[in-house]
């Protein structure tokens, strides 16, 4: 493919590119070629091992995975080498599971209300420190750690914090007079799930906050200074003129975050591991369990696989929808 | 904003504003207070005497430093290893990143925009999906258990990330002093290695910030392709703490405080090279 790219997209972007050297007419032509061909196998070169890791950490495995589904792959592969070919019988057990349906509803509620709460949170944050004050810069980056944090760090933090009788919040609660005795919050099947997605929203608030303070500074004063003349101020300024600037931004966080979401692994596990029956088991925990758990791998892979045609369904959306931005 | 506060005439209406601006400061550091209470809770937990969790204290007045000499007795092999691995990610992303940032960036190679979207579509992997793949193929070649098997797995984290943050560096910078370089007689490895590189500093830090962040942080890898105890990041050592009834809170919350210094030291002292790589890596 190197080979037949034409010169004018090789040429570097400035003006006098390293192919004026091959313009010369004392250079016989059947060696200007040799050259450029070198000169683009050279440029080749430096892409290569990035070419060659991303074929073998994300190629691989997604064609791995898709083949794996369809064969009856369990720890006795490891030993005899043979994993028979079932056809569509993993994803017939997988998809038929009722645990399935659980799984697919814990996954839609958990990626939706974790959304929602970090967006509003950090859009409500992003503005707020649009104000001029003192140490806003900071402050601002001082927030951000929740996300820096390992997720396995903050899992166990909060694991602490939401303990039945010891946590510090049923503590504060009990204090206040709001509750008499210790909320079961990740031990309860009804509060398991809400008390997972609050702690999720505490880690992507400053992702949310960090990218649409980003889009908020981007605005320029002069459509406020127009509006304000025109008596768009405050929510009539936010519904007229921040939220249709600040689309492009919103979409890019949104899709990010669902597809971020949909995959999320290790706080589940470390809160709940999925428990307790199963009442925060996603597509994800629950792949994984059939996998390293269970030693099904086939059927972790079929699990797997339709998370990633869920992502992706999101992802052509996500396209289609700025296509439709951009032609409009 | 700033210059209409700063061109506002009259003295009075200027200490208004900045008696109400300290008003907003308040507010943000009430804000503040909430969203980092979690990470106050683990360092005033760690200080805790050991078994004492029905009374912990809101302040640690009287801090023991037993829960941290636990840690380290029992966690302190997996810190090593986790730092091994991390520094091990960092030169392996930024050894491939940084050429292919180049080549992207500056070569506008053919295929370029299939290489950008890969790297997009790659984002949207789940985790489990690769690791599930990698366990079989790890287990042929024997780099389960192995630090270098982790270390080439967390580079899955950090190096598409390192790549879009070094490129959308690279693209801002003039074409001519490459060109220079290059008319000069270098060769296109002299003119990457002595001019491309020392450029890009600024991006070579931030992705490499990350990338260590990336592979600190990673638990999917340490549980999937570990299997015995011979390798164990830090990470998977608080998940066993948690994993099982856990008495010794103390303990788990020194491992805890211990396992967040990367991240401190980083949003301290690389404030704004945290700020690039959030902005730059998510919408570029």
């Amino acid at each position: 493919m190197a080979l037949t790219t034409d010169l004018s997209r090789a040429t570097p972007k400035g003006k006098t590119g390293a192919g004026k050297a091959g313009k010369g007419n004392a250079i016989p032509a059947a060696r200007r070629g040799i050259r450029q061909r070198r000169e683009r196998l050279f440029q080749w070169l430096f892409l290569v091992p990035a070419v060659v890791y991303m074929a073998l950490f994300f190629g691989y495995p997604v064609v791995k995975n898709v083949v794996m589904s369809f064969q009856d792959y369990t720890t006795a592969t490891f030993f005899t080498g043979e994993a028979p070919w079932v056809g569509l019988a993993n994803y017939a057990t997988v998809l038929s599971s009722s645990l399935f349906s659980t799984s697919l509803l814990n996954t839609a509620l958990f990626t939706v209300g974790s959304i929602a709460g970090q967006f509003v949170i950090g859009l409500a944050l992003a503005i707020f420190f649009q104000r001029k004050f003192p140490l806003n810069g900071i402050l601002r980056s001082l927030l951000l750690l929740p996300w820096l944090l390992p997720l396995i760090v903050s899992s166990a933090v909060w694991r602490w914090i939401l303990d039945k009788d010891s946590g510090t919040l049923n503590r504060f609660l009990g204090d206040l007079g709001v509750v008499d005795t210790g909320v079961p919050w990740l031990t309860s099947t009804s509060l398991a799930l809400i008390a997972v997605v609050g702690v999720n929203i505490w880690i992507g608030i400053p992702f949310n906050l960090t990218i649409l303070y980003g889009g908020l500074q981007e605005i320029p004063d002069e459509l406020y200074e127009a509006g304000s003349l025109d008596g768009a101020t405050g929510w009539k300024a936010f519904r007229h003129i921040t939220w249709p600037m600040l689309r492009p931004v919103v979409s890019v966080v949104l899709v990010l975050g669902v597809v971020y979401t949909l995959k999320v692994l290790d706080i589940i596990l470390g809160l709940t591991n999925g428990g307790p029956a199963n009442s925060t088991q996603t597509i994800a925990t629950q792949s994984y369990a059939l996998s390293f758990a269970e030693f099904k791998f086939g059927e972790g892979a079929a699990l797997g696989n339709v998370l990633v045609v869920i992502s992706l369904v999101f992802a052509v959306l996500y396209l289609r929808a700025s296509r439709r931005a951009v032609d409009e | 904003m700033t210059t209409t506060t700063m061109s506002r005439p009259a003295t009075t209406s200027r200490v208004a504003a900045d008696r109400r601006n300290w008003g907003s400061t308040a507010l943000a550091v009430f804000f503040l207070a909430v969203m980092l209470f979690p990470v106050y809770w683990m360092v005033n937990a760690s200080l805790q005497p050991n078994g004492t969790t029905l009374e912990t204290s809101w302040l640690p007045l009287k801090p023991d430093f037993t829960g941290y000499a636990t840690a380290i007795s029992e966690q302190g092999g997996n810190l090593g290893t986790s730092l091994v691995i991390s520094l091990g990610s960092v030169a392996l992303s930024l050894a491939i990143a940084a050429p292919a940032a180049y080549a992207l960036s500056y070569f506008k190679v053919r295929g370029a925009g299939v290489v950008l979207f890969a790297i997009l579509i790659s984002q949207m992997i789940p985790g489990i999906v690769v690791a599930n793949a990698l366990y079989t193929a790890y287990n042929d070649l024997g780099l389960l258990n192995s630090i270098p098997g982790l270390i080439l797995a967390d580079s899955a984290h950090g190096i598409p990330f390192a790549i879009l943050i070094i490129r959308a560096f690279m693209n801002g910078m003039p074409a001519s002093v490459i060109e220079a370089a290059r008319v000069d007689g270098a060769g296109h490895v002299r003119a990457f290695w002595s001019i491309v590189l020392p450029l890009s500093r600024n991006s070579l830090i931030t992705a490499g910030l990350f990338t260590f962040l990336f592979a600190w942080s990673d638990f999917l890898f340490a549980l999937t392709l570990t299997t015995t105890e011979a390798v164990r990041p830090v990470t998977l050592g608080i998940f066993q703490y948690i994993g099982a009834y856990v008495n010794d809170w103390s303990s788990v919350m020194a491992t805890a405080v211990l396992a967040s210094i990367p991240a401190i030291i980083l949003l301290v002292a690389a404030q704004k090279y945290i700020a690039a790589g959030t902005t730059g890596g998510a919408v570029k």
